[in-house]
């Protein structure tokens, strides 16, 4: 019998290991391509960053220089647009899935399309907002570039939001409750921040999701070689300006487009980042 | 100082199930009234028709007179009014994860808009001292989670958080029923201190607990109160069949 049951250990052992061993694959696998991206990204677009791509605006073709300081200041005001839209129509949605329309129809139709609008291709939105907004006022401008940079941050902050409210126990709800404080204040102060760190995590990734984009922008912020800071002018916007580089036969605008790339990545890491470290400051001990 | 509470022909439903039949019984003001009976059959129901909590679930409805000392709760007030003055202690302790154990206790008097920093200060600490937490987490008030506490601290925190909005009456249902015998006789001491303050109703599945700490005894089945006497009579003379033999145990 001793044989037998060292053997089964063996056994056991050895699939543990190899369980483990595929885990720590499908991890790698999963990293790989982040890094190589990064690491690619900085090998082409590191050697062409200077001061003056922070600080200038394009040259025209022919100079040498030039930056994407008009391009990196217009993605920001494009983003502070669609932010202010998107994460407070995102969670004021998200909030009345999981607290008040539980059941309703309006609740089941709001998030199917919820999910549907996630699912829309973002030239399409950049479509739909050029016919609502550019079109009648026949100019393109910042504004309708934030406006659809803050429709396409909707979906995924208002159904990330429905879920991490959905979390917070029912009996957190019911101690507010049961203190006589009112439903909207207990769903304000109880719900909503109980499950804010999720909450917070739904708004970066959209955030994340829609600085990138540049098909909604094309017909909407149209993109600006100067400065810009008028919302109802065109606007300038990294992707747009990595695009219209990329797509040019000029090996000068190439190499900037490579570095305009990596700048966006690094922009886009820090400012997770940094919402993450200023929301998770003052957190208290043994706080779940 | 406590409110007596009276209850006049009370029925409640869940959607079609008739959860609760033609209760009447009168609960006196500052003593403690403990409500026995199996599972299922109707005590917690019947606690949450006195601080109309059980109307937050949408398919519950109620029917009957509860009066809180001159005032009837569903005919004359608004049921956060109510909850103001019912305080509720739950079965699982349910401090609020986000917060530190000030502001738990404080939670309630915040959230409807009581800011004055000294007079809360002052509520926290007396709250805390009479749920007997105040010596354990005096250090901590600010820096530390409620939800970093033990279980028995935390439903100690509750009954704090409970006793900070000023009721008048404290509901407790089965309060101590997650709790570890020292944490459960902690909670039983503090029912003991409280009740000349408070009226208390304490549900509880423990039958020596109801025998420790109440002069009441109610006798729950099958949602209707077989019984309703002084605590020593119903462990050693019940007048009914039914309450007997439940509480020797032949049934429950």
């Amino acid at each position: 019998m001793p044989t037998e049951h060292k053997l089964r250990a063996r056994i056991r052992t050895g699939i543990d290991g190899a369980a483990t061993g595929l885990a720590v694959l499908s991890t790698l696998l999963v990293v790989a391509p982040l890094v190589a991206i990064f690491a690619y990204l900085l090998y082409k677009g590191a050697s062409s960053l200077s001061w003056a791509f922070f600080t200038d605006i394009p040259k025209p073709v022919g100079e040498a220089g030039g930056g994407m300081a008009n391009a990196i200041a217009g993605s920001g005001i494009l983003l502070a647009i669609g932010s202010l839209i998107g994460v407070p129509v995102g969670i004021g949605g998200g909030i009345f899935l999981a607290e008040y329309g539980r059941g309703t129809k309006l609740a089941n139709a709001v998030r199917f399309t919820a999910d549907v609008l996630n699912g829309v291709p973002s030239i399409v939105m950049g479509i739909a907002v050029y016919s609502l907004i550019v079109v009648p006022q026949r100019h393109f401008s910042a504004f309708s570039g934030g406006v659809a940079l803050g429709i396409m941050m909707i979906p995924t902050v208002c159904r990330t939001t429905e879920e991490m409210l959905l979390m917070v126990p029912h009996a957190v709800r019911e101690a507010a409750l049961a203190l006589g404080v009112p439903n909207w204040r207990s769903v304000l102060a109880i719900t909503v921040k109980t499950a804010s760190p999720g909450i917070i995590t739904g708004c970066m990734l959209a955030f994340a999701r829609v600085a990138g984009e540049t098909a909604p922008l094309i017909f909407t912020a149209f993109g600006n070689m100067g400065w810009s800071s008028n919302l109802n002018e065109p606007i300038a916007a990294l992707p747009l300006q990595i695009y219209v580089y990329a797509i040019s036969p000029y090996d000068e605008w190439h190499r900037l487009a490579w570095a305009g790339a990596l700048v966006l990545i690094v922009l886009i890491v820090a400012a997770v980042s940094l919402v993450r470290y200023v929301t998770s400051r003052g957190v208290l001990k043994g706080a779940s | 100082m406590g409110v007596g509470i009276e209850v006049i022909n009370l029925n409640a439903w869940y959607g079609t199930n008739h959860t609760l039949q033609d209760i009447n019984l009168n609960i006196p003001a500052n003593h403690a009234t403990a409500l026995i009976g199996p599972s299922g059959c109707g005590k917690s129901t019947f606690v949450r028709c006195l601080n109309r909590m059980h109307e937050t679930n949408p398919i519950a409805r109620v029917t009957g007179t509860v009066r809180f000392g001159d005032l009837d709760i569903y005919e004359d007030a608004k049921p956060v009014e109510i909850r103001r003055r019912v305080g509720m202690v739950f079965q699982r302790p349910n401090p609020f994860p986000t917060m530190s154990i000030y502001d738990n206790v404080a939670a309630g008097l915040k959230l409807n808009g009581y800011s004055n920093r000294r007079a809360l200060d002052e509520i926290v600490e007396k709250s805390l001292r009479n749920s007997a937490l105040w010596d354990e987490v005096k250090d901590d008030l600010k820096k530390k989670s409620g939800a970093s506490l033990s279980g028995g601290q935390q439903q100690r925190l509750c009954i704090a958080r409970a006793l900070a909005v000023d009721p008048e009456a404290l509901l407790m249902d089965e309060p101590a029923s997650a709790l570890d015998p020292v944490s459960t006789s902690k909670i039983e001491d503090l029912i003991f201190q409280l009740k000349s303050q408070y009226t208390i109703v304490i549900v509880t599945h423990n039958m020596q607990q109801a025998a420790r700490v109440a002069e009441k005894t109610g006798f729950f089945l099958n949602g209707r109160m077989v019984e309703f006497d002084s605590t020593h009579k119903i462990f050693t003379n019940p007048s009914d069949k039914r309450t007997e033999d439940y509480i020797t145990g032949r049934f429950g």
